[in-house]
Protein backbone atom coordinates (compact mmCIF):
# COMPACT_ATOMS: atom_id res chain seq x y z
CA UNK A 1 0.00 0.00 0.00
CA UNK A 2 2.86 2.23 1.25
CA UNK A 3 5.27 1.00 -2.16
CA UNK A 4 2.37 1.82 -4.57
CA UNK A 5 1.34 5.15 -3.04
CA UNK A 6 5.18 6.15 -3.06
CA UNK A 7 5.55 5.06 -7.17
CA UNK A 8 2.72 7.20 -7.94
CA UNK A 9 4.24 10.11 -6.21
CA UNK A 10 8.12 9.62 -7.35
CA UNK A 11 6.77 10.83 -10.67
CA UNK A 12 5.89 14.25 -9.16
CA UNK A 13 9.20 15.21 -7.92
CA UNK A 14 9.45 18.77 -7.85
CA UNK A 15 13.18 19.89 -7.71
CA UNK A 16 11.73 22.56 -5.07
CA UNK A 17 12.53 21.12 -1.67
CA UNK A 18 10.42 22.79 0.33
CA UNK A 19 7.55 21.52 -1.56
CA UNK A 20 9.08 18.18 -1.66
CA UNK A 21 9.64 18.20 2.09
CA UNK A 22 6.19 19.06 3.16
CA UNK A 23 4.87 16.33 0.46
CA UNK A 24 6.73 13.72 2.33
CA UNK A 25 5.63 14.99 5.63
CA UNK A 26 2.21 14.13 4.90
CA UNK A 27 2.31 10.84 5.47
CA UNK A 28 2.53 9.38 8.27
CA UNK A 29 4.92 6.81 8.11
CA UNK A 30 7.59 9.18 6.45
CA UNK A 31 6.79 10.92 9.76
CA UNK A 32 7.57 7.81 12.01
CA UNK A 33 10.53 6.91 9.56
CA UNK A 34 12.25 10.37 9.99
CA UNK A 35 11.89 10.50 13.98
CA UNK A 36 12.91 7.17 14.15
CA UNK A 37 15.65 7.55 12.02
CA UNK A 38 16.65 10.56 14.19
CA UNK A 39 16.62 8.73 17.18
CA UNK A 40 18.68 5.76 15.81
CA UNK A 41 21.33 7.87 14.33
CA UNK A 42 21.94 9.84 17.14
CA UNK A 43 22.64 6.74 18.92
CA UNK A 44 24.34 4.90 16.57
CA UNK A 45 26.71 7.96 15.95
CA UNK A 46 27.71 8.24 19.74
CA UNK A 47 28.14 4.40 20.62
CA UNK A 48 29.37 3.76 17.17
CA UNK A 49 32.21 6.34 18.68
CA UNK A 50 32.95 4.00 21.24
CA UNK A 51 33.56 0.82 19.19
CA UNK A 52 35.80 2.10 16.54
CA UNK A 53 37.61 3.44 19.47
CA UNK A 54 37.06 -0.25 21.43
CA UNK A 55 38.04 -1.93 18.06
CA UNK A 56 34.81 -3.75 19.10
CA UNK A 57 33.36 -3.32 15.60
CA UNK A 58 33.35 -6.87 14.72
CA UNK A 59 32.03 -7.53 18.20
CA UNK A 60 29.27 -5.25 17.57
CA UNK A 61 29.01 -7.00 14.02
CA UNK A 62 28.31 -9.77 15.65
CA UNK A 63 25.91 -9.02 18.05
CA UNK A 64 23.25 -7.84 15.16
CA UNK A 65 23.93 -11.62 13.63
CA UNK A 66 23.24 -12.68 16.98
CA UNK A 67 19.96 -10.31 17.01
CA UNK A 68 19.04 -11.86 13.52
CA UNK A 69 17.90 -14.90 15.61
CA UNK A 70 16.23 -13.07 18.37
CA UNK A 71 14.32 -11.21 15.91
CA UNK A 72 13.18 -14.43 14.12
CA UNK A 73 12.53 -16.20 17.46
CA UNK A 74 10.51 -13.66 17.83
CA UNK A 75 8.39 -13.12 14.65
CA UNK A 76 8.04 -17.13 15.10
CA UNK A 77 6.39 -16.91 17.99
CA UNK A 78 4.30 -14.07 17.29
CA UNK A 79 5.85 -10.85 18.74
CA UNK A 80 7.47 -7.78 18.34
CA UNK A 81 11.02 -8.48 16.41
CA UNK A 82 12.32 -6.25 18.63
CA UNK A 83 12.14 -7.72 21.88
CA UNK A 84 13.72 -10.73 20.16
CA UNK A 85 16.46 -8.57 19.40
CA UNK A 86 16.61 -7.17 22.75
CA UNK A 87 16.94 -10.31 24.70
CA UNK A 88 19.32 -12.01 22.22
CA UNK A 89 21.64 -8.76 21.85
CA UNK A 90 22.26 -8.53 25.24
CA UNK A 91 22.56 -11.66 26.70
CA UNK A 92 25.49 -11.47 23.39
CA UNK A 93 26.95 -8.57 24.44
CA UNK A 94 27.37 -9.78 28.41
CA UNK A 95 28.79 -12.87 26.78
CA UNK A 96 31.34 -11.00 24.58
CA UNK A 97 31.85 -8.72 28.09
CA UNK A 98 32.54 -11.43 30.18
CA UNK A 99 35.32 -12.99 27.45
CA UNK A 100 37.28 -10.42 29.20
CA UNK A 101 40.06 -7.73 27.85
CA UNK A 102 39.62 -6.66 24.30
CA UNK A 103 36.48 -8.48 22.90
CA UNK A 104 37.81 -7.91 19.63
CA UNK A 105 40.44 -9.92 19.79
CA UNK A 106 38.20 -12.73 20.37
CA UNK A 107 37.89 -12.99 16.95
CA UNK A 108 37.45 -16.87 16.83
CA UNK A 109 35.03 -17.49 19.79
CA UNK A 110 32.74 -14.80 18.74
CA UNK A 111 32.66 -16.08 15.01
CA UNK A 112 31.94 -19.03 15.58
CA UNK A 113 28.78 -18.23 18.27
CA UNK A 114 27.91 -15.80 15.20
CA UNK A 115 27.25 -18.70 12.75
CA UNK A 116 25.57 -20.92 15.16
CA UNK A 117 23.00 -18.22 15.84
CA UNK A 118 23.02 -16.97 12.23
CA UNK A 119 21.72 -20.44 11.17
CA UNK A 120 19.36 -20.94 14.23
CA UNK A 121 17.35 -17.71 12.79
CA UNK A 122 17.68 -19.41 9.39
CA UNK A 123 15.54 -22.44 11.07
CA UNK A 124 12.95 -20.38 13.05
CA UNK A 125 12.48 -18.08 9.69
CA UNK A 126 11.91 -21.65 7.85
CA UNK A 127 9.40 -22.61 11.11
CA UNK A 128 7.78 -19.87 9.97
CA UNK A 129 4.65 -19.96 7.89
CA UNK A 130 4.65 -16.05 6.93
CA UNK A 131 6.07 -14.59 4.12
CA UNK A 132 9.69 -13.83 3.85
CA UNK A 133 8.97 -10.35 3.74
CA UNK A 134 9.79 -10.66 7.81
CA UNK A 135 13.37 -11.77 7.05
CA UNK A 136 14.08 -9.57 4.48
CA UNK A 137 13.04 -6.29 6.51
CA UNK A 138 14.80 -7.94 9.80
CA UNK A 139 18.14 -8.42 7.65
CA UNK A 140 17.98 -4.99 5.80
CA UNK A 141 15.97 -2.87 7.42
CA UNK A 142 12.54 -1.26 7.20
CA UNK A 143 12.11 2.16 8.10
CA UNK A 144 9.39 3.04 6.36
CA UNK A 145 6.89 0.64 7.80
CA UNK A 146 7.88 1.91 11.24
CA UNK A 147 5.03 2.69 13.52
CA UNK A 148 3.85 5.33 16.08
CA UNK A 149 4.45 2.76 19.12
CA UNK A 150 7.91 1.61 17.69
CA UNK A 151 8.76 5.31 17.54
CA UNK A 152 8.18 5.94 20.86
CA UNK A 153 9.84 2.78 22.34
CA UNK A 154 13.01 3.95 20.08
CA UNK A 155 12.49 7.20 21.86
CA UNK A 156 12.43 5.38 25.73
CA UNK A 157 15.16 3.56 24.70
CA UNK A 158 17.45 6.48 22.93
CA UNK A 159 16.91 8.38 25.96
CA UNK A 160 17.77 5.67 28.10
CA UNK A 161 21.11 5.27 26.16
CA UNK A 162 21.93 8.95 25.97
CA UNK A 163 21.53 9.25 30.05
CA UNK A 164 23.62 6.03 30.65
CA UNK A 165 26.38 7.18 28.51
CA UNK A 166 26.85 11.10 29.56
CA UNK A 167 27.21 8.83 33.08
CA UNK A 168 29.66 6.51 32.09
CA UNK A 169 31.28 9.01 29.94
CA UNK A 170 34.31 9.97 31.04
CA UNK A 171 35.15 5.93 32.81
CA UNK A 172 34.72 4.68 29.43
CA UNK A 173 36.38 6.91 27.47
CA UNK A 174 39.57 6.17 29.86
CA UNK A 175 39.10 2.32 29.88
CA UNK A 176 38.59 1.92 26.23
CA UNK A 177 41.68 4.25 25.35
CA UNK A 178 44.12 3.31 28.07
CA UNK A 179 42.75 0.05 29.86
CA UNK A 180 45.68 -0.97 32.19
CA UNK A 181 46.25 2.45 33.80
CA UNK A 182 42.49 2.06 34.16
CA UNK A 183 42.58 -0.69 35.81
CA UNK A 184 45.30 0.37 38.30
CA UNK A 185 43.68 2.94 38.96
CA UNK A 186 40.76 1.10 40.68
CA UNK A 187 38.45 1.15 37.84
CA UNK A 188 35.66 -1.35 37.27
CA UNK A 189 37.08 -2.04 34.13
CA UNK A 190 35.43 -5.11 33.11
CA UNK A 191 32.00 -3.60 34.58
CA UNK A 192 32.50 -0.54 31.91
CA UNK A 193 32.93 -3.32 29.45
CA UNK A 194 29.53 -4.86 29.82
CA UNK A 195 27.68 -1.63 30.17
CA UNK A 196 29.11 -0.91 26.98
CA UNK A 197 28.40 -4.19 25.47
CA UNK A 198 24.77 -3.66 26.80
CA UNK A 199 24.84 -0.41 25.28
CA UNK A 200 25.43 -1.75 21.63
CA UNK A 201 23.21 -4.55 21.84
CA UNK A 202 20.03 -1.78 22.65
CA UNK A 203 21.31 0.61 20.23
CA UNK A 204 21.80 -2.52 17.58
CA UNK A 205 18.40 -3.49 18.35
CA UNK A 206 17.04 -0.09 17.56
CA UNK A 207 18.99 0.77 14.93
CA UNK A 208 17.69 -2.63 12.90
CA UNK A 209 14.52 -1.32 12.19
CA UNK A 210 16.28 1.45 10.15
CA UNK A 211 19.16 -0.53 8.58
CA UNK A 212 18.65 -4.45 9.46
CA UNK A 213 21.03 -6.39 10.88
CA UNK A 214 22.82 -6.88 8.01
CA UNK A 215 23.85 -2.75 7.39
CA UNK A 216 24.22 -2.09 11.00
CA UNK A 217 27.65 -0.94 10.09
CA UNK A 218 26.45 1.42 8.13
CA UNK A 219 25.21 4.03 11.07
CA UNK A 220 27.19 1.99 13.81
CA UNK A 221 30.77 2.04 12.52
CA UNK A 222 31.32 4.27 9.18
CA UNK A 223 29.98 7.47 10.91
CA UNK A 224 32.23 7.27 13.70
CA UNK A 225 35.17 6.08 11.44
CA UNK A 226 34.34 8.65 9.02
CA UNK A 227 34.34 11.59 11.70
CA UNK A 228 38.11 10.06 13.73
CA UNK A 229 39.53 11.13 10.71
CA UNK A 230 38.30 14.72 10.89
CA UNK A 231 38.76 15.55 14.58
CA UNK A 232 41.12 14.71 17.63
CA UNK A 233 38.74 15.31 20.51
CA UNK A 234 36.41 13.04 21.15
CA UNK A 235 33.52 15.21 21.70
CA UNK A 236 34.17 16.91 18.21
CA UNK A 237 34.43 13.39 17.00
CA UNK A 238 31.27 12.20 18.06
CA UNK A 239 29.37 15.58 17.10
CA UNK A 240 30.65 14.86 13.66
CA UNK A 241 29.46 11.28 13.64
CA UNK A 242 26.14 12.14 15.24
CA UNK A 243 25.93 14.59 11.91
CA UNK A 244 27.08 12.17 9.32
CA UNK A 245 24.90 9.49 10.70
CA UNK A 246 21.57 12.18 10.33
CA UNK A 247 22.89 13.16 7.21
CA UNK A 248 22.66 9.67 6.13
CA UNK A 249 19.30 8.51 7.08
CA UNK A 250 17.70 12.04 6.22
CA UNK A 251 19.00 12.01 2.41
CA UNK A 252 18.60 8.68 2.24
CA UNK A 253 14.65 8.77 3.32
CA UNK A 254 14.57 11.95 1.02
CA UNK A 255 15.71 9.94 -1.99
CA UNK A 256 14.14 6.27 -0.82
CA UNK A 257 10.99 8.53 -0.89
CA UNK A 258 11.13 9.77 -4.32
CA UNK A 259 12.41 6.32 -5.72
CA UNK A 260 11.78 2.91 -5.81
CA UNK A 261 14.70 1.69 -4.07
CA UNK A 262 14.96 0.81 -0.21
CA UNK A 263 16.35 3.48 2.36
CA UNK A 264 18.82 1.24 3.71
CA UNK A 265 20.66 1.24 0.10
CA UNK A 266 21.28 4.68 -0.17
CA UNK A 267 21.72 4.60 4.06
CA UNK A 268 24.74 2.85 3.06
CA UNK A 269 26.17 4.04 0.09
CA UNK A 270 25.65 8.21 1.62
CA UNK A 271 28.49 6.73 4.30
CA UNK A 272 30.20 4.69 2.69
CA UNK A 273 30.48 7.36 -0.34
CA UNK A 274 31.60 9.81 2.99
CA UNK A 275 34.03 7.32 3.89
CA UNK A 276 35.82 7.16 0.91
CA UNK A 277 35.90 11.02 0.59
CA UNK A 278 37.59 11.86 3.47
CA UNK A 279 39.77 8.93 3.81
CA UNK A 280 41.11 9.56 0.04
CA UNK A 281 40.25 12.92 -0.77
CA UNK A 282 40.32 15.23 2.41
CA UNK A 283 44.04 14.39 2.91
CA UNK A 284 44.92 15.84 -0.59
CA UNK A 285 42.69 18.67 0.37
CA UNK A 286 44.47 19.75 3.39
CA UNK A 287 47.86 18.69 1.75
CA UNK A 288 46.88 21.49 -0.89
CA UNK A 289 46.15 24.27 2.30
CA UNK A 290 49.53 23.63 4.03
CA UNK B 1 67.55 16.93 53.49
CA UNK B 2 63.95 14.99 54.46
CA UNK B 3 64.88 12.40 56.90
CA UNK B 4 64.77 8.94 55.67
CA UNK B 5 61.01 7.36 55.30
CA UNK B 6 60.64 4.34 54.17
CA UNK B 7 57.32 4.57 51.47
CA UNK B 8 57.45 0.30 50.42
CA UNK B 9 58.89 -2.37 52.54
CA UNK B 10 58.33 -5.94 51.72
CA UNK B 11 59.49 -9.15 54.71
CA UNK B 12 59.83 -12.56 53.01
CA UNK B 13 57.45 -11.90 49.95
CA UNK B 14 56.23 -14.62 47.67
CA UNK B 15 55.00 -13.76 44.50
CA UNK B 16 53.26 -15.61 42.07
CA UNK B 17 50.59 -18.33 42.69
CA UNK B 18 50.04 -21.08 44.42
CA UNK B 19 51.91 -23.87 42.94
CA UNK B 20 53.59 -20.96 40.52
CA UNK B 21 55.87 -19.33 42.43
CA UNK B 22 57.32 -16.63 40.72
CA UNK B 23 60.21 -15.55 42.84
CA UNK B 24 60.26 -15.99 47.05
CA UNK B 25 61.57 -14.92 50.09
CA UNK B 26 61.67 -10.60 48.71
CA UNK B 27 62.99 -8.38 51.31
CA UNK B 28 62.69 -4.73 49.75
CA UNK B 29 62.73 -1.33 51.64
CA UNK B 30 62.44 1.80 49.27
CA UNK B 31 62.43 5.22 51.06
CA UNK B 32 60.80 8.86 49.96
CA UNK B 33 62.54 10.23 46.73
CA UNK B 34 64.88 6.88 45.91
CA UNK B 35 65.22 6.20 42.19
CA UNK B 36 64.72 2.44 41.90
CA UNK B 37 66.34 0.26 39.14
CA UNK B 38 63.88 -3.14 38.49
CA UNK B 39 66.11 -5.25 36.60
CA UNK B 40 66.10 -8.87 35.54
CA UNK B 41 65.67 -11.16 32.68
CA UNK B 42 62.36 -11.53 30.79
CA UNK B 43 60.11 -13.55 32.46
CA UNK B 44 61.50 -13.30 35.81
CA UNK B 45 58.47 -11.49 37.43
CA UNK B 46 59.32 -7.78 37.33
CA UNK B 47 56.17 -6.40 36.56
CA UNK B 48 54.80 -8.91 39.48
CA UNK B 49 56.39 -6.62 41.69
CA UNK B 50 54.68 -3.78 39.93
CA UNK B 51 51.31 -5.78 40.35
CA UNK B 52 51.71 -6.31 43.81
CA UNK B 53 52.16 -2.51 44.24
CA UNK B 54 48.78 -1.53 42.65
CA UNK B 55 47.08 -4.13 44.34
CA UNK B 56 46.49 -6.18 41.22
CA UNK B 57 47.99 -9.15 42.36
CA UNK B 58 47.97 -10.80 46.14
CA UNK B 59 51.30 -12.11 47.72
CA UNK B 60 51.54 -16.05 48.19
CA UNK B 61 52.64 -15.60 51.43
CA UNK B 62 55.13 -12.28 53.21
CA UNK B 63 53.63 -9.52 53.21
CA UNK B 64 53.88 -6.16 50.98
CA UNK B 65 53.40 -2.69 52.15
CA UNK B 66 53.08 0.74 50.44
CA UNK B 67 52.95 4.16 52.51
CA UNK B 68 52.40 1.56 55.91
CA UNK B 69 49.58 0.11 54.05
CA UNK B 70 48.78 -3.23 52.43
CA UNK B 71 48.44 -2.54 48.65
CA UNK B 72 45.01 -1.80 47.02
CA UNK B 73 43.17 -0.96 44.04
CA UNK B 74 43.19 2.31 42.95
CA UNK B 75 45.84 3.97 45.38
CA UNK B 76 45.33 7.88 44.18
CA UNK B 77 49.37 8.08 45.26
CA UNK B 78 50.69 6.02 42.67
CA UNK B 79 51.25 6.84 39.03
CA UNK B 80 51.77 3.98 36.62
CA UNK B 81 52.86 3.61 33.15
CA UNK B 82 52.40 0.62 32.01
CA UNK B 83 54.63 -1.54 29.63
CA UNK B 84 52.79 -1.45 26.36
CA UNK B 85 52.64 -1.18 22.70
CA UNK B 86 52.72 2.27 20.30
CA UNK B 87 49.04 3.19 19.48
CA UNK B 88 48.44 2.49 15.38
CA UNK B 89 47.85 5.04 13.16
CA UNK B 90 44.16 4.90 13.32
CA UNK B 91 44.02 6.08 17.01
CA UNK B 92 43.34 9.78 15.87
CA UNK B 93 43.27 11.19 19.88
CA UNK B 94 45.28 14.00 21.12
CA UNK B 95 47.66 13.51 23.71
CA UNK B 96 46.34 16.41 25.85
CA UNK B 97 42.88 13.90 26.49
CA UNK B 98 45.07 11.04 27.41
CA UNK B 99 46.62 13.17 30.16
CA UNK B 100 43.77 15.19 31.54
CA UNK B 101 41.68 11.20 31.37
CA UNK B 102 44.58 10.69 33.97
CA UNK B 103 42.65 12.56 36.56
CA UNK B 104 39.53 13.18 35.39
CA UNK B 105 38.75 9.56 33.94
CA UNK B 106 38.18 8.29 37.03
CA UNK B 107 34.96 10.88 37.54
CA UNK B 108 31.67 9.79 36.19
CA UNK B 109 29.43 12.03 34.34
CA UNK B 110 30.51 14.18 30.82
CA UNK B 111 33.12 16.91 32.63
CA UNK B 112 32.53 19.35 29.99
CA UNK B 113 33.65 22.82 31.77
CA UNK B 114 36.62 21.59 33.95
CA UNK B 115 39.17 24.11 33.99
CA UNK B 116 40.94 22.30 36.47
CA UNK B 117 41.22 19.48 34.82
CA UNK B 118 42.19 21.10 31.62
CA UNK B 119 45.14 22.92 33.92
CA UNK B 120 46.48 19.80 35.49
CA UNK B 121 47.02 18.36 31.93
CA UNK B 122 49.01 21.32 30.86
CA UNK B 123 50.84 21.69 33.30
CA UNK B 124 51.75 17.71 33.24
CA UNK B 125 52.73 18.41 29.77
CA UNK B 126 54.55 20.97 29.92
CA UNK B 127 56.65 19.71 33.22
CA UNK B 128 57.53 16.53 30.80
CA UNK B 129 58.43 18.94 27.79
CA UNK B 130 55.41 18.04 25.86
CA UNK B 131 53.44 21.14 25.52
CA UNK B 132 54.15 21.04 21.92
CA UNK B 133 52.51 17.47 21.86
CA UNK B 134 49.65 18.59 23.62
CA UNK B 135 47.38 18.60 20.31
CA UNK B 136 49.00 15.94 18.00
CA UNK B 137 47.73 12.55 17.97
CA UNK B 138 48.31 9.94 19.58
CA UNK B 139 48.62 7.69 16.87
CA UNK B 140 51.58 9.43 14.82
CA UNK B 141 53.64 10.12 18.23
CA UNK B 142 56.95 8.23 18.22
CA UNK B 143 57.81 5.81 20.62
CA UNK B 144 60.34 8.43 22.99
CA UNK B 145 56.87 10.84 22.31
CA UNK B 146 54.71 8.62 23.64
CA UNK B 147 56.52 7.77 26.75
CA UNK B 148 56.31 11.71 27.67
CA UNK B 149 53.08 11.44 27.25
CA UNK B 150 52.58 8.35 29.37
CA UNK B 151 54.55 9.87 32.08
CA UNK B 152 52.42 12.85 32.09
CA UNK B 153 49.13 10.96 32.16
CA UNK B 154 51.06 9.59 35.28
CA UNK B 155 51.59 12.28 36.48
CA UNK B 156 48.84 14.43 36.66
CA UNK B 157 47.15 13.24 39.32
CA UNK B 158 50.46 14.13 41.59
CA UNK B 159 51.37 11.03 42.54
CA UNK B 160 54.14 10.21 45.50
CA UNK B 161 54.97 7.19 43.54
CA UNK B 162 55.54 6.56 39.95
CA UNK B 163 56.06 3.07 38.86
CA UNK B 164 57.42 2.80 35.21
CA UNK B 165 57.59 -0.66 33.62
CA UNK B 166 60.16 -0.38 30.42
CA UNK B 167 59.58 3.25 29.78
CA UNK B 168 63.08 2.92 27.74
CA UNK B 169 62.22 -0.42 25.65
CA UNK B 170 62.14 0.69 22.11
CA UNK B 171 64.38 3.53 22.03
CA UNK B 172 67.95 4.49 20.46
CA UNK B 173 70.56 5.48 22.73
CA UNK B 174 70.23 8.94 22.24
CA UNK B 175 66.37 9.08 23.24
CA UNK B 176 67.10 6.66 26.23
CA UNK B 177 69.57 9.14 27.72
CA UNK B 178 66.84 11.67 27.01
CA UNK B 179 63.89 10.26 28.57
CA UNK B 180 65.83 9.26 31.08
CA UNK B 181 67.17 12.85 32.44
CA UNK B 182 63.56 13.42 32.01
CA UNK B 183 62.23 11.09 34.39
CA UNK B 184 65.09 11.88 36.64
CA UNK B 185 64.37 15.66 36.97
CA UNK B 186 60.34 15.28 37.38
CA UNK B 187 61.57 12.86 40.36
CA UNK B 188 63.85 15.49 41.46
CA UNK B 189 61.46 18.66 40.75
CA UNK B 190 57.86 16.45 42.36
CA UNK B 191 59.62 14.93 44.96
CA UNK B 192 58.49 11.09 43.59
CA UNK B 193 59.87 8.52 44.58
CA UNK B 194 60.23 6.41 41.04
CA UNK B 195 60.77 2.80 40.56
CA UNK B 196 61.80 1.75 36.73
CA UNK B 197 61.91 -1.24 35.32
CA UNK B 198 64.70 -1.84 32.55
CA UNK B 199 66.21 -4.16 30.41
CA UNK B 200 70.08 -2.62 30.40
CA UNK B 201 71.29 -1.30 33.52
CA UNK B 202 73.86 1.00 32.36
CA UNK B 203 72.24 4.33 31.14
CA UNK B 204 70.81 4.44 34.36
CA UNK B 205 73.67 3.87 36.44
CA UNK B 206 74.52 7.93 37.08
CA UNK B 207 71.16 8.32 38.42
CA UNK B 208 70.20 5.11 40.86
CA UNK B 209 70.51 5.16 44.75
CA UNK B 210 69.13 1.38 44.84
CA UNK B 211 68.75 -1.95 42.42
CA UNK B 212 66.38 -4.59 42.85
CA UNK B 213 67.39 -7.72 40.88
CA UNK B 214 65.13 -10.09 40.51
CA UNK B 215 66.50 -13.49 38.50
CA UNK B 216 66.05 -17.43 38.89
CA UNK B 217 63.32 -16.77 41.34
CA UNK B 218 64.89 -14.56 44.01
CA UNK B 219 65.13 -11.57 44.52
CA UNK B 220 68.48 -9.21 45.42
CA UNK B 221 68.38 -5.45 46.66
CA UNK B 222 70.80 -2.66 47.95
CA UNK B 223 72.92 -0.12 46.38
CA UNK B 224 74.41 -0.49 42.67
CA UNK B 225 77.64 -0.89 44.52
CA UNK B 226 76.15 -3.72 46.66
CA UNK B 227 73.68 -5.93 44.12
CA UNK B 228 76.45 -5.12 41.10
CA UNK B 229 79.14 -7.74 42.20
CA UNK B 230 80.31 -11.07 41.19
CA UNK B 231 79.36 -12.34 44.63
CA UNK B 232 76.11 -10.69 45.23
CA UNK B 233 74.73 -11.88 41.27
CA UNK B 234 76.95 -15.18 41.60
CA UNK B 235 74.42 -15.83 44.52
CA UNK B 236 71.20 -14.91 42.96
CA UNK B 237 72.08 -16.46 39.90
CA UNK B 238 73.04 -19.73 41.61
CA UNK B 239 76.03 -19.97 38.90
CA UNK B 240 79.18 -18.39 39.16
CA UNK B 241 79.44 -14.91 37.30
CA UNK B 242 81.55 -11.79 37.00
CA UNK B 243 80.56 -8.40 37.01
CA UNK B 244 83.04 -6.42 34.98
CA UNK B 245 83.43 -2.75 34.63
CA UNK B 246 84.99 -0.41 31.96
CA UNK B 247 86.77 2.97 32.43
CA UNK B 248 83.20 4.91 31.95
CA UNK B 249 81.71 2.60 34.76
CA UNK B 250 79.39 0.77 32.56
CA UNK B 251 79.30 -2.99 33.37
CA UNK B 252 78.72 -6.20 32.05
CA UNK B 253 78.18 -9.77 33.20
CA UNK B 254 80.10 -12.45 32.29
CA UNK B 255 78.65 -16.40 32.82
CA UNK B 256 74.82 -15.86 31.92
CA UNK B 257 73.37 -15.98 28.59
CA UNK B 258 70.62 -13.46 29.00
CA UNK B 259 73.40 -10.86 30.05
CA UNK B 260 71.68 -8.31 31.74
CA UNK B 261 73.66 -4.98 32.62
CA UNK B 262 76.09 -5.48 29.38
CA UNK B 263 74.94 -3.40 25.77
CA UNK B 264 71.32 -3.60 24.97
CA UNK B 265 70.79 -6.93 22.23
Amino acid sequence: MTLTSMNTLSSTFSFNPIVDLQRIFQFAFMQHAFEAGTIVAIVAGIVGYFVVLRRSSFAAHALSHIGFSGAAAAVLIGVNPVYGLLVFTSVGGLGIAALGRRASQRDVQIGTVLAFMLGLGVLFLSLYTGYAEEAYSILFGEVLGVSFSAVLLTLVAGVIILILIAVVYRPLLFASLDEDVAEAKGMPVLMLGVIFMLLVAVATSFAVQVVGVLLIFALMVTPAATAQMLAKRPRQVIVLSVAIALFATYLGLFIGFYTPYPVSFFICSIVFVLYLLVRFVYPKIRALKL
Amino acid sequence: MTTQYEIIAAKDLVAGYPGNIVWRDANLSVNRGEFVAVIGPNGAGKTTLFRLLLGLQQPVSGTIKIFDEAPKRGNPQIGYVPQRHIFDGETNIESFELVRLGSSGKRWGLGVLSKKDREAALNALKDVGASDLAHRSLGVLSGGELQRIFLAEALVSNPSVLLLDEPLSNLDMRRERELLQLIHSVVESRNVTALLIAHNINPLLPYLDKVIYIANGKVATGTPQEVLTSECLSDLFGVHVEVLRDSRGNIAIVGIEDCHGCQPE
